[in-house]
């Protein structure tokens, strides 16, 4: 095989496998991390893991299909029958685009993968360019990883290691960067960060240049080139039937400093956090999901396994892996007060209802932490007022805000009743939940 | 044989509230307080798909598109 050979054959016959042992923990993505913080370069990279196998498009969204690997980016959607439907949809060339963008501020998993392994990223994204007969394959990333991410494109180049090209492009500082269509658009050079209304043509069908487009995020990529070496029976050795493999969390309030970990899929998240029952002590509720996810009171979440379903299953989700404990001696109304002011200046300020409803949503969650004498009608405004935007946004923007709010005041509803009935609370502690600093309100 | 069924979409990128298709089909199209419409789940009435239809020509910004729900069944 010559250096410069397509890494998809049209040939038949089985896929060479991978000649290196597979990693046997649930230590995969992370094997070999350096501790140092710096990146693995291609040959080092090539050292642990081997060159890609070859495989034939079909075949490997087969194999996709049956390691059951879904999205990481939040949807928890088959990987497999999204390339499957952006390859049935190709009438043009499709683009395949590696989403790194992360504008979580509480996950930061993303962002380690494509400033220490963007070799393991970039196989994935190859390889999702081969399957869907893409020739071209943009990896968006935060500013800061656009040079690293350069300089690991350049090094697969020099060594003619691809059959497609590899562009890198910057994604903008918002909570919105990394949404499908905003991620499309912004590549299209349009204003950053601004979704579309998808409901009548997805990006798969319409996205860069007009090309049906596969986002895929970067951790998905990173299974995704795991999967190809070492088979789909290997990636389903850990994990749950609907929920195989592993995935990277974020978890703030643990230990001292947050910290990306590499779990199985299905485990309890007391245990992964080595918590038990008498968690409830320290932690006054759980928020899975970031700031689109919701809140759980912290003994269901330990008990709970770590699946999307599970987290579904009690109004939450586990997005893009954040898992945050909030602590006690925080008032949590203040918390999420913050929050919600931050993501009301987050949005797109395209949709009537988001542009209004979230701002007097934050309005009246700020009278509820600081001020609840002031709150008329008592707390009932508020879930009327996460109705008034749900479902009605171009995207799920004011839908995660409604969730991240409708769950807070479930969980908290102790806590509400004490503001209701004796006021503010007077906490000294510094805020918990990670915002980025203040930004200058653009006047558009 | 059924009639296809229809069903309002508002693009809301695109709608700046104007307020026409509630004021053309308030049976279906509801505003909500900074006047935007908010549609009843489900289909549209049979005798209000021609309201409606005039509601999706009339609307200033062209927001609206009148999707059928039931497609096997229209395409007859």
């Amino acid at each position: 095989m010559t250096a410069t050979s397509l890494r998809i054959s049209s040939g038949s016959g089985d896929p060479q496998r991978s000649t290196r042992t597979p990693p046997v923990g649930a230590e995969r993505l992370l094997l070999g991390l350096p501790q140092s913080g710096e990146p693995v370069g291609l040959i080092q990279h090539l050292d642990q893991w081997g060159t890609l196998p070859l495989w034939r498009k079909s075949s490997f969204i087969d194999e996709l299909d049956g390691s059951g690997l879904r999205g990481h980016g939040g949807g928890w959607f088959p990987v497999g029958v999204k390339w499957r439907s952006v390859r049935r949809a190709a009438l043009r060339r499709p683009v395949v685009v590696a989403n790194g963008a992360e504008g979580e501020p509480a996950s930061a998993k993303d962002r380690l993968l494509v400033r220490q392994l963007p070799h393991l990223v970039l196989d994935g994204a190859v390889l999702a360019a081969s399957s869907v007969g893409a020739t071209e394959v943009i990896v968006y990333v935060p500013s800061s990883s656009v040079a690293g991410m350069k300089r690991a494109a350049e090094e697969r180049l020099r060594r003619g290691l691809d059959p497609c090209g590899i562009d890198v492009v910057a994604a903008p500082d918002r909570f919105l960067a990394g949404q499908e269509s905003a991620v499309v658009n912004t590549i299209n050079g349009q204003p950053s960060a601004r979704p579309s209304f998808v409901t009548l043509r997805t990006v798969r069908e319409r996205g860069v240049n007009g090309r049906p487009t596969l986002v895929q995020n970067v951790e998905s990529l990173a299974h995704v080139s795991l999967i190809a070496r070492f088979g789909a029976d290997w990636f389903r050795r850990v994990g749950t039937e609907r929920s195989p493999g592993t995935a990277l969390l974020t978890v703030t309030g643990r230990w001292p400093e947050p910290r990306i970990v590499e779990v199985p899929l299905g485990v309890r998240l007391g245990d992964i956090l080595g918590l038990g029952p008498d968690a409830t002590r320290s932690i006054a509720g759980v928020l899975l999901g970031g700031y689109g996810g919701g809140w759980v009171a912290t003994d269901e979440a330990m008990a709970q396994p770590l699946t999307e379903e599970a987290a579904r299953d009690v109004g939450s989700s586990i997005g893009a892996g954040v898992v945050a404990l909030l602590p006690h001696d925080v008032c949590p109304l203040l918390e999420v007060s913050r929050v919600a002011r931050y993501l009301e200046g987050e949005g797109a300020g395209q949709c009537g209802p988001c542009v209004n409803g979230l701002g007097v949503l934050a309005d009246a969650l700020e009278l509820l932490a600081t001020q609840p004498g002031r709150l008329r009608n008592g707390i009932s405004a508020i879930p009327k007022l996460c109705g008034l935007v749900e479902g009605r946004g171009a995207c799920r923007h004011p839908d995660g805000v409604a969730r991240f709010v409708r769950t807070a005041l479930r969980v908290f509803e102790n806590h509400t009743s004490l503001h209701l009935q004796r006021g503010p609370c007077h906490s000294t502690a510094p805020p918990f939940l990670p915002l980025p600093p203040a930004r200058r309100r653009s006047t558009r | 044989m059924r009639q296809p069924h229809y069903a309002l979409v508002v693009n809301p990128v695109v709608c700046d509230g104007s307020g026409v298709c509630a004021e053309l089909l308030p049976e279906y199209v509801r505003l909500d307080p900074w006047g935007y419409p908010i549609f009843q789940a489900g289909e549209i009435a049979p005798h209000l798909v021609e309201h409606a239809r005039r509601a999706v020509r009339s609307c200033p910004r062209l927001a609206l598109t009148l999707v059928k729900l039931d497609t096997s069944v229209a395409r007859q």
